[in-house]
């Protein structure tokens, strides 16, 4: 799919962009260096735009920040291209030449007027316009996102929206112009290339083509399943159906992480088996039959990480792993050995090398040049191939290399599944701050002057109809479950709005709030809105 | 990094609006004699090192922009009055520079013994063998009547130290504070003269400022004045070895961006954390998780 | 730029109001920035406006509403400072940063709403300073001792620094008068000019009173200069100025009319700033002209910004010059009102050779080092007044990065001058580079000090005979100011001229003349001349901010600790070639200027 994979772009061309629109990205916090980059575009004088519903660090370096509300982010993107259309700003030529499909994409935008957008939005006209105008007009310009597009249960129409006007407006496939998902975790953007994608296997390739399939089987010696796995979500469907029945789990920590943390918790218990491979004892680990004890794979092991610029870099043991923990690719080597007699224990290097014959993708990186070069870039077929700077060049090409035109996709917005009403007038988001990771099992490993622990976010207004203040102690309640937070109260938040980060499950468990609704196209959960209800707690101190 | 510096042959350049893109020809300088040619743009610090000159440098680093302040890098250049420093002065074509005359040898002299004398410059290696290089004579100064830096060391949190009785003013933690890269601006130049100090605003302490802990400042502080914590530790034990350190660059373990990281290990344990500076990702630069977010591998039960 | 994350300490009030007043009324006399904005905007909760363009814009206004805040409480309070951080969205930091460079800012609250800065300078350090600051502190006023406040020919000087008030300069300074002053009498400057009206050219109106109002100077010949100038076209005023042969007598003597036409050749958008810092201590001229005469400085300006196709002007006022500032306050709100500034000045659109140009007034803040032209640029700029490493130059990078010509305020009212004689008829006076007259600084002792009006070319004796001679024996003459040089009696007889100066070693500088008879204490003065290069420097450059320190401290141990000059003069020659070889500005070059001399003249270690 057109703008999935990998980012189009290279870190080095934003900073010479003319106009960068974050679009729920908070980068600052997020991906701080990926930051630093836009600033530097800044600095060379471009303009950021950006869209999300929380003014948060990222927004405030913003020219023009556009609150919008949660979960609209579809009839955003219709709405600015239905008036990019509207005011004749599309790049006709590039339109012609390089897509298709738009009839059906401008029938589809029909309803998106600015009026409508405005009211499905909560934005003003004139900003929708202004979105557009800007995008249209930029002579470069890019269109990042991270978890606040991909953390709705319409993730994966939320990216191609964008997509959309990009092919729209000429804005991908050639220097400073593109679109930047930038992953959330250090190796999401390898795990995808080694083919940890229940569709895929390594390099992106389609595990339903017959042709490639017989390659690897080749290749493996060995029979591949003609038909995609489950992905995490549907993989706890399947825990619920009793489909699933063992899980050989490395390196997640789902019994923390899940939406509906309650409900994925139960459905892990009652497994017939879990074995765990992490370097800790996490959540998930204690409800294990089996832990094995693993490697940091960044410091304790060889191997490599692909980054959001599709960087394919090394990644090596400067430390030895503690007591009996073993390499990552030692375990599995020693249980194929145990599965299949005469595996032996091949080294990182030979695994990448073996790799490399499968994957064209990967095939000119050779272990001395990845050395050499500070990581390549995929694609990099041979190894006289410098690596690729920028995705989708050939939609530029007079016979477009041969391809199919990129092409436009309809995306229809629905509203995000968790609704306020009465008993849950306040939604709830979520996200990351600066010191902490995901749920802190890393990051509580040092003392940060900066952590201010967990919090719920909360716009002034609604806080003193509450009459509750910053440190209040007081009781969330989401339709599935509820807890105790403490608040915090942040004009950065529109009212009605409130945040909270799930960095720490011991003291607060905000996961068990969210909702298991989840993007079919991607498996990913909806954290992004939850309806909440929030109630201050009576201190027992007043009964004295 | 700038716009002129790309494409080249090695990244394609995109058949529909590619930028304008200067064409950057050659200059010959003469360096003590010798020609040699660098491209237009390029420093007469660049020309210096081309033709094979060493250079001492302090406020230079190749992360920030020059500010050209401790001028330790002077230079003679043909036609100027005073000296010029190498590090900030573009190359043009035709410059005839001097780096070996009285003049040049007395002022970076003279640098060395001002700042030896006003500053505890022992843990700064490049200073101090400068410093004998060039001869300078810390001992002629009178101590009794000899104004230093006596600021005492600030020890605000568990991630780094402020030591501004080493500090030489050179403005490189403030670069990159700010605009150079991390745009959080937590500390400035503050006061004037002999008294001016790097500050947060109203010597609030870290914590209480702006900073979000990227350790970007620590990294490009030529003198130790700004130190990491175990370091700080370690050397008051007597035990920071480098001599005994392996620097293994790796990934890091948080986000998507992939950062370059060289972890410094003594005895099985990180004990400092940078990034390399000439690396496309980072520019040398981090994030507090990469910087200091390593302790998790080490939190060990034996310990 | 991040929306800046201030501490917890709010403003008071006073403090916001303060901020919010002085953003909304400092700029009359902008005419191209106000476009772009504030620095942060919101509509509603889902929109907000701020990013670095809005931001940088605002940058300018932080002197203005630094001077705001500390004119309306008495000084910068954390909080005060907060909220100017989150009205222009300057970071905290950097708000401090800026604030700690100025020596008119402190940081606490202060023990007296009124601070009294007694100058005990040279000039003043002989004219029994010391003695007053004694007698002030005795009775519990709140003194700061004070470098050259640039009232040097009414020695000794101070500054009233009030809160809530009018600030006032008092001259002829005496218990009674400081008393007076802190209990609200304002100063009325007289002239300081002992040549008769017909004496004298680019002071010719001074002694008029009348010729501070807008009818006054125009009844005295006023805007004729400028009615002349637009009967020319732009190019050709600038060759006017060319044939002139004026040269900047702001120190430097570097040819004004190259300046302007490079300036003219650059790319607008181009500014003019007029350099009125005047702090080199023995120096006086410009705020005569600026309390007596300040339409002319108008008008040239104006003249300037015709002639270079520059749009904005600029004047930089020292922040210890109380009455000039209103004298000139007045006058360019009064000229606005005439429309002789602002859209179409004079309506000389109406003859076809229309133009626009206004000025702003900007106050500095207690620091010599921004008469520096490059570390001026940075202060109005809302940076710390560190010079900036040239090249590049002001007339290719310099206000807010743009083409800009800098010049002092007795160069600019030579321009009239030059539009009413003409290129030519201007540089009959003088000779060679040095034409036209040049107003010098009587001072120290000498009977009738005061501000004095020759064509180049008259001999330092002249000039000293028109002020009634020396008082006392004259040991030496600190020429140039603390920037110059000390010469001997031996000198009299030299030719004022550029060239004549500079070939017997000295330099006329500014054109101050402080006369020292054989009374002074010479150690003192001259360890005085050394620390007021260790205060003043900025702290940039390690040759001059430790140099300068090591200077003071040599000449510390000559004067108490009679440490012998021989050793010393060792030390002093190194420190001196380091800080003139590889300093970055001028004032690290000149810091030891002085001080060399007076050891050459045998003046130091001569008491012990
Ligand atoms: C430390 C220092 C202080 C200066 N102070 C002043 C000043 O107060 N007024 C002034 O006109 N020029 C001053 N100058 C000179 C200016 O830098 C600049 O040369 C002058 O304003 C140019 O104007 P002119 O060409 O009309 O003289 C100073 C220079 C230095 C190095
Ligand atoms: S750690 Fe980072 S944010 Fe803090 S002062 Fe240093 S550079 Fe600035
Ligand atoms: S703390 Fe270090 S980096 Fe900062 S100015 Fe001082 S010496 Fe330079
Ligand atoms: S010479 Fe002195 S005043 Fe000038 S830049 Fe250097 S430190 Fe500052
Ligand atoms: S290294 Fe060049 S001035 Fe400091
Ligand atoms: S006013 Fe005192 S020396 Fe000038």
């Amino acid at each position: 799919m057109f703008g999935a994979g990998g980012g189009t772009v290279s870190y080095e061309e934003i900073e010479t962009t003319d106009l960068i629109i974050m679009w729920g990205s908070n980068a600052r916090e997020a991906h701080p260096i990926f930051f630093h980059h836009a600033l530097a575009g800044i600095r060379n004088g471009a303009k950021m735009i950006s869209v999300d519903p929380r003014r948060s660090q990222t927004a405030k370096f913003a020219d023009l920040w556009l609150g919008l509300n949660v979960g609209t982010d579809i009839a955003l993107a219709n709405g600015v291209g239905r008036y990019i259309l509207d005011h004749d700003l599309q790049n006709d030529d590039f339109i012609a030449h390089s897509t298709q499909g738009i009839d059906a994409y401008r029938d589809s935008l029909e309803e998106w007027t600015l009026a409508r957008t405005a009211e499905v939005t909560g934005l003003p006209e004139y900003a929708i316009a202004e979105l557009a105008e800007a995008y249209a007009t930029a002579e470069s310009a890019q269109i990042c996102w991270t978890l606040g597009i991909t953390e709705h249960h319409t993730g994966a129409e939320n990216v191609m929206a964008l997509c959309n006007l990009a092919l729209l407006t000429g804005h991908v496939g050639r220097y400073g112009s593109g679109l930047v998902p930038v992953r959330g975790q250090n190796n999401v953007q390898g795990g995808g290339d080694m083919g940890a994608l229940p569709n895929k296997l390594t390099g992106f390739q389609d595990i339903e083509d017959d042709e490639i399939r017989a390659k690897f089987e080749a290749a493996w010696e060995c029979t591949i399943p003609a038909k995609p796995g489950k992905h995490l979500t549907l993989m706890f469907e399947a825990m619920e159906t009793g489909e699933l029945t063992t899980i050989f789990c490395i390196g997640e920590n789902p019994a923390d992480s899940e939406a509906d943390i309650n409900h994925a918790r139960k459905l892990l218990e009652g497994l017939d088996m879990l074995v765990v491979q992490d370097i800790f004892l996490t959540r998930t680990a204690e409800l294990a039959d089996v832990v094995l004890p693993a490697s940091a794979g960044w410091a304790e092991t060889e191997g490599t990480v692909t980054n959001s610029e599709r960087r394919v870099q090394r990644s090596r043991k400067a430390l030895d792993p503690p007591g009996e923990a073993k390499d990552d690719l030692e375990i599995i080597n020693l249980i194929a050995e145990r599965m299949a007699p005469g595996w032996g224990n091949p080294t990182a290097e030979e695994m990448w090398d073996e790799l490399r014959t499968v994957s064209p993708m990967h095939g000119g990186m050779s272990w001395e040049r990845l050395e050499e070069h500070g990581g390549l870039q995929w694609p990099c077929p041979t190894l006289d191939h410098p690596g690729t700077l920028f995705l989708h060049g050939w939609l530029w090409a007079d016979d477009l290399e041969g391809r199919e035109p990129a092409p436009f996709t309809v995306n229809v917005w629905r509203p995000h599944v968790d609704l306020i009403d009465e008993d849950f007038p306040l939604l709830m988001t979520t996200g990351r701050v600066l010191d902490s990771y995901n749920t802190g099992v890393q990051s509580d490993g040092y003392n940060s002057p900066i952590r201010s622990g967990e919090a719920l976010d909360m716009n002034p207004d609604d806080a003193a109809v509450l009459g509750v203040s910053t440190g209040s102690r007081v009781e969330v309640s989401s339709r599935r479950a509820t807890i105790d937070m403490t608040i915090r109260v942040q004009p950065d938040l529109p009212v009605g709005l409130t945040f909270t980060t799930y960095h720490f499950p011991d003291t607060t468990d905000t996961n068990q709030l969210t909702i298991e609704a989840w993007d079919k196209k991607s498996g990913t959960a909806e954290f992004k809105a939850t309806a909440i209800n929030v109630r201050p707690k009576v201190e027992a101190s007043n009964n004295a | 990094m700038t716009a002129t510096s790309r494409p080249s042959a090695e990244r394609p350049i995109s058949p529909v609006g590619e930028r304008q893109v200067a064409i950057r020809t050659k200059v010959t300088v003469s360096i003590d004699g010798t020609d040699v040619s660098v491209l237009e743009g390029q420093t007469v610090l660049d020309a210096c090192t081309a033709a094979g000159v060493d250079t001492p440098t302090i406020c230079y680093g190749p992360t920030v922009t020059p500010v050209n302040a401790c001028r330790v890098c002077v230079v003679e250049v043909e036609g100027s009055r005073t000296l010029v420093p190498s590090c900030s002065r573009p190359a043009e074509e035709g410059m005839v520079v001097t780096t070996d005359s009285d003049k040049v040898m007395h002022s970076r002299k003279m640098v060395l013994e001002f700042l030896g004398t006003s500053s505890d410059v022992s843990q700064a290696d490049d200073i101090m063998g400068w410093i004998d290089d060039y001869d300078a004579d810390l001992g002629r100064y009178d101590e009794a009547t000899t104004q230093r830096m006596t600021d005492e060391v600030k020890i605000e949190d568990d991630l780094y130290i402020r030591a501004y009785d080493r500090c030489v003013l050179c403005y490189k933690c403030v670069e990159a504070c700010g605009e150079d890269a991390q745009w959080t601006f937590a500390i400035a130049m503050s006061g004037r003269g002999f008294d001016s100090r790097i500050s947060t605003e109203f010597g609030v302490t870290l914590p209480d400022s702006a900073c979000v802990y990227c350790g970007n400042c620590v990294a490009v502080c030529p003198t130790n004045a700004l130190q990491f914590k175990t370091e700080f530790d370690l050397r008051k034990m007597a035990d920071w070895r480098p001599e005994d350190q392996t620097i293994t660059q790796t990934v890091c373990s948080y986000c998507g961006v992939g950062c370059n990281l060289d972890l410094h290990v003594q005895d099985n344990a990180i004990v400092k954390v940078t990034s390399p500076s000439d690396h496309s990702i980072t520019h040398g630069n981090l994030c507090v998780k990469g910087r200091f977010g390593y302790q998790y591998v080490q939190n060990r039960p034996s310990a | 730029m991040p929306e800046v994350a201030v501490t917890d300490a709010r403003g008071t009030d006073a403090e916001r109001n303060a901020v919010a007043d002085a953003i909304a009324i400092q700029s009359p006399g902008l005419i191209t920035f106000d476009a772009i904005g504030p620095a942060l905007t919101f509509d509603g909760d889902r929109i907000a406006r701020s990013g670095a363009e809005r931001i940088f814009n605002r940058r300018h206004l932080l002197l203005p509403v630094l001077h705001a805040v500390r004119d309306a409480v008495g000084y910068i309070s954390e909080g005060g400072a907060n909220e100017i951080a989150e009205a222009l969205q300057v970071p905290p930091a950097e708000v401090f940063g800026v604030a700690s460079f100025y020596e008119l800012f402190t940081f606490e609250q202060p023990e007296a709403a009124d601070v009294v800065h007694v100058c005990d300078d040279t000039a003043c350090r002989i004219q029994g300073a010391n003695g007053l600051i004694d007698e002030l502190r005795a009775d519990g006023v709140v003194v700061h001792g004070s470098p050259c406040l640039g009232l040097c020919e009414q020695a000794p000087a101070a500054f009233v620094q009030r809160t809530g008030q009018q600030h006032v300069s008092v001259r002829t300074a005496t218990k009674p008068a400081v008393d007076a002053a802190l209990a609200g009498q304002v100063t009325v400057p007289i002239a300081p000019v002992p040549q008769p009206s017909d004496a004298l050219t680019l002071l010719a109106r001074v002694h008029d009173a009348a010729a501070v109002d807008y009818e006054g100077y125009v009844s005295t010949g006023g805007y004729e200069a400028l009615a002349n100038a637009v009967t020319m076209t732009p190019a050709e005023v600038i060759e006017q100025i060319g044939d002139s042969g004026l040269t900047g007598r702001g120190g430097a003597a570097f040819p004004t009319g190259f300046k302007w036409s490079a300036v003219a050749g650059e790319d607008g958008p181009r500014h003019l700033v007029v350099n009125a810092d005047e702090s080199e201590p023995g120096t006086f001229k410009d705020r005569v002209i600026m309390e007596h005469d300040p339409y002319s400085l108008i008008e040239a300006m104006t003249i300037a910004g015709y002639a270079m196709g520059a749009e904005q002007g600029w004047i930089y006022i020292r922040g210890e010059y109380p009455e000039a500032t209103r004298s000139l306050k007045s006058a360019i709100a009064e000229a606005r009102s005439k429309a002789m500034l602002g859209d179409d000045v004079g309506g000389y659109s109406s003859q076809g050779n229309g133009f626009r140009f206004d000025i702003e007034l900007r106050m500095g803040a207690g620091a010599y080092i921004c008469g520096e032209e490059t570390a001026l640029l940075n202060s109005i700029e809302g940076y710390r007044g560190e010079p900036r490493n040239k090249p590049p130059f002001p007339t290719t990078n310099g206000l807010f990065g743009r083409p800009t010509a800098i010049n002092n305020v007795e160069t600019m009212v030579n321009v009239n001058q030059i539009m009413l004689l003409g290129g030519e008829g201007f540089a009959q006076r003088g000779a060679g580079r040095s034409t036209g007259t040049k107003l010098f600084c009587l001072s120290g002792h000498v009977r009738v000090p005061g501000v004095y009006e020759v064509t180049y070319g008259a001999t330092l004796r002249e000039v000293i005979d028109l002020a009634g001679g020396p008082v006392g024996d004259l040991r030496a003459i600190l020429m140039g100011g603390a920037a110059g040089s000390f010469i001997g009696a031996d000198m009299l007889d030299v030719p004022l001229t550029i060239e004549a100066s500079r070939e017997h070693g000295f330099s006329l500088g500014s054109g101050v003349i402080m006369l020292l008879n054989d009374s002074v204490d010479f150690d003192d003065f001259v360890a005085r001349i050394a620390q007021f290069f260790r205060d003043e420097s900025c702290g940039q450059c390690v040759p001059c901010r430790v140099g300068t320190v090591r200077q003071s401290e040599s000449l510390l141990r000559i004067r108490e600790k009679g440490a012998a000059v021989e050793t010393e003069r060792v030390l002093l020659d190194d420190f001196a070639k380091v800080m003139a070889d590889a300093s970055i500005c001028g004032l690290g070059h000149t810091a030891s200027g002085a001080i060399l001399s007076a050891f050459d003249l045998g003046l130091i270690g001569a008491s012990s």
